[in-house]
Order: structure tokens, then C-alpha cells, then sequence
């Protein structure tokens, strides 16, 4: 298909046949784009010369949503937008907002706070682990990953009442106190997670076929990575151990001990092993939180009305995909004059090319799922 | 007058009706095939599977079938109209024409050809001309590239199972199907036993060769949608589903034949008596086995929610008491129709392990990526074929011409030789593609 030249019979080939580069649309409507992203591919036979991601396909105009609507009304729209990670996308907003309120949220409702980003970012984990390990056409982890997916599922539920698009937390801390069990709950999950994850990896770490296609695909070197404002596992697989929770520490993420793995070549093969062990570290952060849940108020005193003085602020966190950042402008109304939210997922998008560029067809799709995009999040 | 036109038409009389059977009853069989496959599936997956139409999704196909012929006919506009219309046919013609060659049993044949083999595989290979065509007549970037690997790949892999079957024929001395089994029945072993390496080969290349999973690159549905199917809906994507499924049991009965013995039953050579009669033990084991299953279906009756499906599962059990209660009376009937249905019992049983283990593969391995599959196939495949066959056809020479008379010996010799160079060529393979990877490049 792509065989070198030799001594000058490609020119022949080339008139003979007509074999110009074909492009190929991938998307929006594919089975491995996950969800609406289209990508325009410049094919030579299998290989990919060029490519371009088109988005914008879901865009729903969240930030000029939040223009229009109080600091609390627009609480619900965030968890649309990484709607698998919907309790990390919260926890951003609502610590933004406290940041300018200059409130903090109380010691019980951080720690509650922590726990269930982490049960988040295992869930957005296992769901990314699915997806990818099905694109590369494994079809049965998935439904393992769903399976474990669902436990976190249900504590959610149990917690608030959403599965989904939960709106867990609130300007100031929680609405809901933990039900009854809570504590049980997430250390059940936590005990059987470990040999969960063990049996993934079973599956894929040493599965010959598996690190053929991941190994040294989508290589993405830590300079181009940093060049490209990459963050999150795809920056860590890139081999730069940086990581929100330890640098800028949030929520109550000082008082947990956790490591942050890191990977050599920044390909797909490390973006997995990375994300593999970041379940592991998550459930870490879980056991040692759930031992210990301070008992105070749930809501700092914010006032029902709220009307930050004018200003404005960033956050950001680690969102499972990587650094999630809200930056909003306060007008000193109740409504915000600006919000910008900095989505990991649309960032790390940008490193498509790069990393696409010369593979495979096939490996295009690997490389779609191990940036761990959520078109959701990108478009806004 | 009219004697002499029966006697010439007789002799096509039954072989006729086998073909009408194959063709009438292989689309209902390749129905269950796939709820078959989706019972495994869902069984390594952690979950049910179809449950909703008919008790344990038992009428599932039947559904299938009707919703897949009462689909609108779509050809795409720019599609080549003729080629878009013939490609499916044409793929599913050639995999129900193999059937023809295929000794379901001894008695259950339509032709005995005396090079049998040769024509499975020819008609077989024909059928690929169904992809290509299908994908090219498209007119889709998909379905083109779904159709191109599809043509490299079924290139490759037909002459690495074709030089796997070699080391079989060599053992069997005969291109016929029957005379293969005969063969195995003579020398009292399954010819797995005696070259499991080529068992080996042609089982990998079988599944390439039939696009399933992890080789099913020409319809990676994650890659290419679906490949050359792409544009394919209603009735004709049934008869191109209708064909990969036919070629799975074409793949199998070669395989069952050549190497699994047939329509042997387990121990041919072993004639122990149950109880003074006149009936072997073993015989007594398909009765068995139905009994089973229809023991088993008994116990699931009282679990089933709705009183239709208590009645299905019902007739389930019954049916299987029916079949256990046939497989028993073929026991004492005269020897052809005894033989014949038991026969074709155990050598669909075969046909039905090997389709098996492709399901459990499918579900268990990530899928190839393209230059991969055909480094698999030329740097590994290929030449370990051709070393098989060479030490295979040495090990018959030296048997035959020095009279070696320890057949186990030599088979174990031979097959620790081949485990040796296969090794070596993963080897080879490894350090050829460090190397590769070293320079950065092809």
C-alpha cells in the first residue's frame, strides 16, 4: 500500500494507476468519534497526510448561557458539558464562584466534596477505558467497565438523586448531608475496585495485539505536549509530572497522600498506563477520605442572593481529562458578565495532528480515543 | 421409455434434495448461529444477551429475518447498479456452493468429488469477488477501503491455511472429503493429534480468511463503519451476513474434516458393549447429552416470567427429549441410517466446538491493525506453514521408506521441531520490528 519507491518506478505507478490522495471524512456521524467530532483525513492508501478536526457540531453556547442567568442558575448547565464527568465540571464552578465570593466552603463538605470527584474521575476513567479498548475492537471491556461505572453510578443517585448530570454541590459547600451508608457504600466500592482494575488490565496490559497497536502510536514528546497547553494524563503520559490537585491544591486534596504517575514516550500505550494507575491513586484518595469525614456544617454562610463584588477570578482543577479552568468576570450583579470556561478536552483536541500525523487509519481511531475527548466539552 | 428417464434421473434425485435442504434450512441455521454468538458474548460480557423476543430471545432470528426483509431496498445514487446488485449474491452463492462438497456425516452428501477439497476451497475463494465487487460498486471511501484490505488480506491468509490443510492431506493421501475421514478412521487418530501445528495455522487463517475478529479489518467497525457493507442495507446486507456466517461453517467443516476427525465419534476404535447388546457405549453419548439439555430446559421452566415463554421452554424440552429419543432409535435401525444421523450429530457437534472457539477469540482479543495482519501472515504464517509441511512430508518419508514403526513418536518429534521454529520466527519477528522501530520507519 505505502511501500517506498524504488529506483524511480513510483512515477510510473503513480500515472499508471492515478493513485492521488483520497480524503475521507471521519464523522460526524462514526462509530468511533465519540460522539459528533468530524475528522477530515488526507489519505495516502492507509496513511494519513493531513488531518483536521471540524467541531462545533454541539455547541450550545454554554458561556453566553451563564451571561443571562444568576451564579446559581447557571450551576446545572456546567455538568453539561463533560456530562461523563459532570461532578468535576461542579466542583470547578463552584469553587470559582466561592473564590470570588472570598467564602470557603466548610471542612465536611471539602472532604465529601473530594471523595466524589474522585468516584468521578474513576467513573470517566472506566468509561474512556471502554471506549478505547472498543475502538481498537476489544468488545469486552467495556462492559466490565460499565459494570464497575454503574456501582459509582448508584452512589451518586443514592447521594443526589442524578446518575448523570448530577449538580452535586452548591455555591458554598453541599445541598444534601451523606445518606446513611454513604461511608459503607463508597468503601465497598473501594475494596472490590482494586482486583477490578487488576482483571482489566488481565485483559489488555500484556495482550500482545494490544501493545501493538498502542505502542508508539500518537507520540506526543513533552515539549509539544507543553507547546500545546496539553494537561491532564496526556500531559503526565508525555513524561511532565504536573498535576493540579499537588500543585494548586483544591477541595481537600492537601491532606491526602497520593502519587502521581508519569510515562517516558507520551504514547498511547503510556496515556493508558497512566490512566490505569490514576484509578488506583483515585481509589487511594477515597479510602483514606472516607476514614475520616470531619463533621461540621455542609454550607458556608453565602446568602441566598448572590452578588460578588466586581472582579474577576480563575480556577481551575484537575478534571479526569486534565486541567479544567473557569475564568469569570464579575460585574458586582447577580448574573456574571463573563464566564470562560477552559476545557481540557477541546485543548487537548489541538494535539490531534500532531500526534495523527503519518499513522494509520486504524490508528487514528486509537489516537481519538486516548486524548479522551468529550465533544460536549469541546464544542460548549 | 419412462424406465430409462428414472434411471437417469435417480441418481440426482437425493442429491437434489440435500442441496434444497442446505438451502433452505442454512439461512434459519445461520439465524441461531448469531443468537448463538450473542448468547456467548453476552455470557463472557457479564450480561444477558436477546431475552425479549421469545423465552431467552429463542425467536430472535426469526425477528431478525423479518425485520431485515421488510427493510427499504436503498442503492446509493452514484453506486454501479448491476455490481451493487450482484456482489451479495454472488458472496453468498459461492458460500452455500461449497456446502455441496461437504460430507455432513457419512451418508449426508450431495456430491462426493474426488478433489473435494480443492473445490471448497476454489468456491470459497470466489466468494471474496462478492467483497471486492460489493465495495468497489459503492462508490464510498469506507466501503473502497474495506474491499482493498479485504482482497491483500484474503491473499495472504488463503495461502497460509491452504499450506496448513497441506500437512493434513499429506497424512490423509486423498483430496476427497470422505476418503480424508476414511483415512483418520484407518489409522484409528485425529489428525490434530498428529500435526497439531498445522491445526494451528489453518484455524488462524481460517479466521482471517472468514473476516471475523481479530482479523476482521474489512469491516472494522470502529475504523471503517462497516467496510465494504457500508452502503449495504435491508435484504442485501442479509444475504452478505447470511454469507460470513455460511463461510464460518464451511471453515469449520474443513477443519473438522481434515483435522477433527469428521463424523467420528470420540475413540472410533473402541467397541465396548453396553450391557451385552448390541449398542457401543459410546454411541449412547448424543442421546445423552439431549437428555441434558432437556432436563436442564425443565428446570428453567418454572423461572420463566410469562406463561408463553413457560410453553416455549416447554416445547424446548421437549423438542431436545425428541432428538435424544431419534439419536437412541438410530442406535438399533440398520447400519447406514444409524450411521448417517450419528454421524452428522457428531460432526455438527465439531463443526459447532470450532465455530466456538472463533466466537471466544472474537470476543476476547483487540482487533490488527493492517500492517500488522500482514506481517503476522507473511513473516510468521506463511513460512511456518511451509516448514510444517516440510518436516511433516519428511517425517511420512521416513516412516514409509526406513519402516520407523512409532507413528507417536515421530508425531511428538515433529511437533516440538515446529514449536522451535515457531519460536524462532516470533523471534525473528520481535527483532525485525525493533529494529524497524529503531530507524523510525519502514
Amino acid at each position: 500500500m505505502t511501500d517506498q519507491p524504488t529506483n524511480g518506478s513510483s512515477e510510473v505507478t503513480t500515472t499508471v494507476l492515478g493513485a492521488d490522495e483520497i480524503i475521507l471524512n471521519m464523522g460526524p456521524q462514526h462509530p468511533s468519534t465519540h460522539g459528533v467530532l468530524r475528522v477530515k483525513l488526507k489519505l495516502d492508501g492507509e496513511r494519513v497526510v493531513e488531518s483536521e478536526c471540524v467541531i462545533g457540531y454541539l455547541h450550545r453556547g454554554v458561556e453566553k448561557i451563564a451571561e443571562h442567568r444568576s451564579y446559581q442558575q447557571f450551576a446545572p448547565y456546567v455538568d453539561r458539558m463533560d456530562y461523563v464527568a459532570a461532578v468535576s465540571n461542579g466542583l470547578g464552578y463552584c469553587e470559582a464562584v466561592e473564590k470570588l465570593l472570598a467564602a470557603e466552603a466548610p471542612p465536611r463538605a471539602r472532604v465529601v466534596r473530594t471523595i466524589l470527584t474522585e468516584l468521578q474521575r474513576i467513573a470517566s476513567h472506566l468509561l474512556w477505558l471502554g471506549t478505547h479498548a472498543l475502538d481498537i475492537g476489544a468488545l469486552t471491556p467495556v462492559f466490565y467497565c460499565f459494570r464497575e461505572r454503574e456501582e459509582i453510578l448508584k452512589i451518586f443517585e443514592k447521594y443526589c438523586g442524578a446518575r448523570l448530570t448530577t449538580h452535586a454541590f452548591r455555591i458554598g459547600g453541599l445541598q444534601y448531608e451523606t445518606y446513611d451508608g454513604f461511608e459503607h457504600d463508597v468503601k465497598r466500592f473501594c475494596d472490590d475496585f482494586a482486583g477490578k482494575v487488576d482483571e482489566y488490565e488481565t485483559l489488555l496490559t500484556e495482550n500482545r495485539i494490544w501493545v501493538g497497536r498502542t505502542k508508539g502510536i500518537g507520540i506526543l514528546s513533552t515539549e509539544d505536549a507543553i507547546a500545546l497547553g496539553v494537561t491532564g494524563p496526556v500531559l503526565r503520559a508525555s513524561g511532565k509530572k504536573w498535576d493540579i490537585r499537588k500543585a494548586a491544591p483544591y477541595a481537600a486534596y492537601d491532606q491526602y497522600e497520593f502519587d502521581i504517575p508519569t510515562r517516558p514516550t507520551g504514547d498511547t500505550y503510556d496515556r493508558y498506563v497512566v490512566r490505569m494507575e490514576e484509578m488506583r491513586q483515585s481509589r487511594r484518595i477515597c479510602l483514606q477520605a472516607i476514614e475520616n469525614i470531619p463533621s461540621s456544617p455542609i454550607m458556608a454562610k453565602v446568602g441566598k442572593v448572590l452578588k460578588p463584588p466586581p472582579g474577576e477570578v480563575y480556577h481551575a482543577i484537575e478534571a479526569p481529562k486534565g486541567e479544567l479552568g473557569y475564568y469569570i468576570v464579575s460585574d458586582g450583579t447577580t448574573q456574571p458578565y463573563r464566564v470562560r470556561v477552559r476545557p481540557p478536552s477541546f485543548i487537548n483536541l489541538q494535539a490531534f495532528d500532531k500526534m495523527a500525523r503519518g499513522s494509520l487509519v486504524a490508528d487514528v481511531v486509537a489516537i481519538i480515543g486516548t486524548i479522551d475527548i468529550v465533544l460536549g466539552e469541546v464544542d460548549r | 421409455m419412462i424406465h430409462s428417464i428414472i434411471q437417469t434421473i435417480l441418481p440426482f434425485v437425493l442429491p437434489v434434495l440435500y442441496g434444497v435442504i442446505i438451502v433452505a434450512v442454512f439461512p434459519l441455521m445461520a439465524g441461531y448461529i448469531v443468537l448463538l454468538e450473542r448468547k456467548v458474548m453476552a455470557d463472557m460480557q457479564a450480561r444477558l444477551g436477546p431475552m425479549r423476543v421469545g423465552p431467552h430471545g429463542l425467536l430472535q432470528p426469526l425477528a431478525d429475518a423479518f425485520k431485515l426483509m421488510l427493510k427499504e431496498d436503498i442503492i446509493p445514487e452514484k453506486a454501479d447498479w448491476f455490481l451493487f446488485w450482484v456482489a451479495p449474491v454472488m458472496s453468498v452463492t459461492m458460500a452455500l456452493l461449497a456446502f455441496a462438497a461437504l460430507p455432513i456425516g457419512p451418508a449426508f452428501q450431495i456430491a462426493d468429488i474426488n478433489v473435494g477439497l480443492l473445490f471448497i476451497l476454489a468456491i470459497s475463494s470466489l466468494g471474496i469477488y462478492g467483497i471486492v465487487l460489493g465495495g468497489w460498486a459503492s462508490n464510498s471511501h469506507y466501503s473502497l477501503l474495506g474491499a482493498l484490505r479485504s482482497a491483500a488480506q484474503l491473499v495472504s491468509y488463503e495461502t497460509a491455511a491452504g499450506l496448513g490443510l497441506v500437512s493434513a492431506l499429506l497424512l490423509a493421501g486423498s483430496l476427497s472429503m470422505k476418503e480424508i475421514v476414511q483415512a483418520q478412521a484407518d489409522q484409528g487418530v485425529w489428525f490434530i493429534a498428529v500435526v497439531p501445528v498445522g491445526f494451528f495455522i489453518y484455524f488462524v487463517g481460517s479466521i482471517a480468511e472468514t473476516n471475523r475478529a481479530p482479523f476482521d479489518l474489512p469491516e472494522a467497525e470502529s475504523e471503517l463503519v462497516a467496510g465494504y457493507m457500508t452502503e449495504y442495507s435491508g435484504f442485501r446486507w442479509a444475504l452478505y451476513f447470511l454469507a460470513e456466517y455460511a463461510n464460518m461453517v464451511v471453515v469449520g467443516a474443513i477443519a473438522t474434516t481434515l483435522f477433527l476427525g469428521g463424523w467420528l465419534r470420540p475413540y472410533p476404535s473402541i467397541h465396548q458393549h453396553l450391557l451385552r447388546t448390541s449398542v457401543e457405549m459410546l454411541d449412547a453419548l448424543p442421546s445423552l447429552l439431549f437428555l441434558a439439555v432437556a432436563l436442564y430446559s425443565l428446570k428453567l421452566v418454572p423461572r420463566q416470567p410469562v406463561k408463553i415463554q413457560k410453553l416455549v421452554m416447554l416445547m424446548v424440552a421437549g423438542l431436545c427429549t425428541l432428538l435424544a429419543a431419534v439419536m437412541a432409535a438410530a442406535l438399533f435401525a440398520p447400519d447406514p441410517v444409524k450411521a448417517g444421523i450419528h454421524g452428522a450429530f457428531w460432526f455438527l457437534a465439531k463443526v459447532g466446538a470450532y465455530v466456538y472457539a472463533f466466537l471466544w477469540v472474537r470476543f476476547t482479543f483487540p482487533r490488527y491493525r493492517f500492517d500488522q495482519l500482514m506481517r503476522l501472515g507473511w513473516r510468521f504464517l506463511i513460512p511456518l506453514a511451509l516448514v510444517n509441511v516440510i518436516v511433516v512430508g519428511s517425517a511420512l518419508l521416513v516412516q514409509q521408506n526406513w519402516g520407523w514403526k512409532h507413528p507417536v513418536v515421530s508425531a511428538i518429534v515433529t511437533t516440538l521441531i515446529m514449536l522451535g521454529v515457531a519460536l524462532f520466527l516470533a523471534y525473528d519477528d520481535e527483532k525485525h520490528e525493533t529494529a524497524i522501530q529503531a530507524t523510525g520507519g519502514e
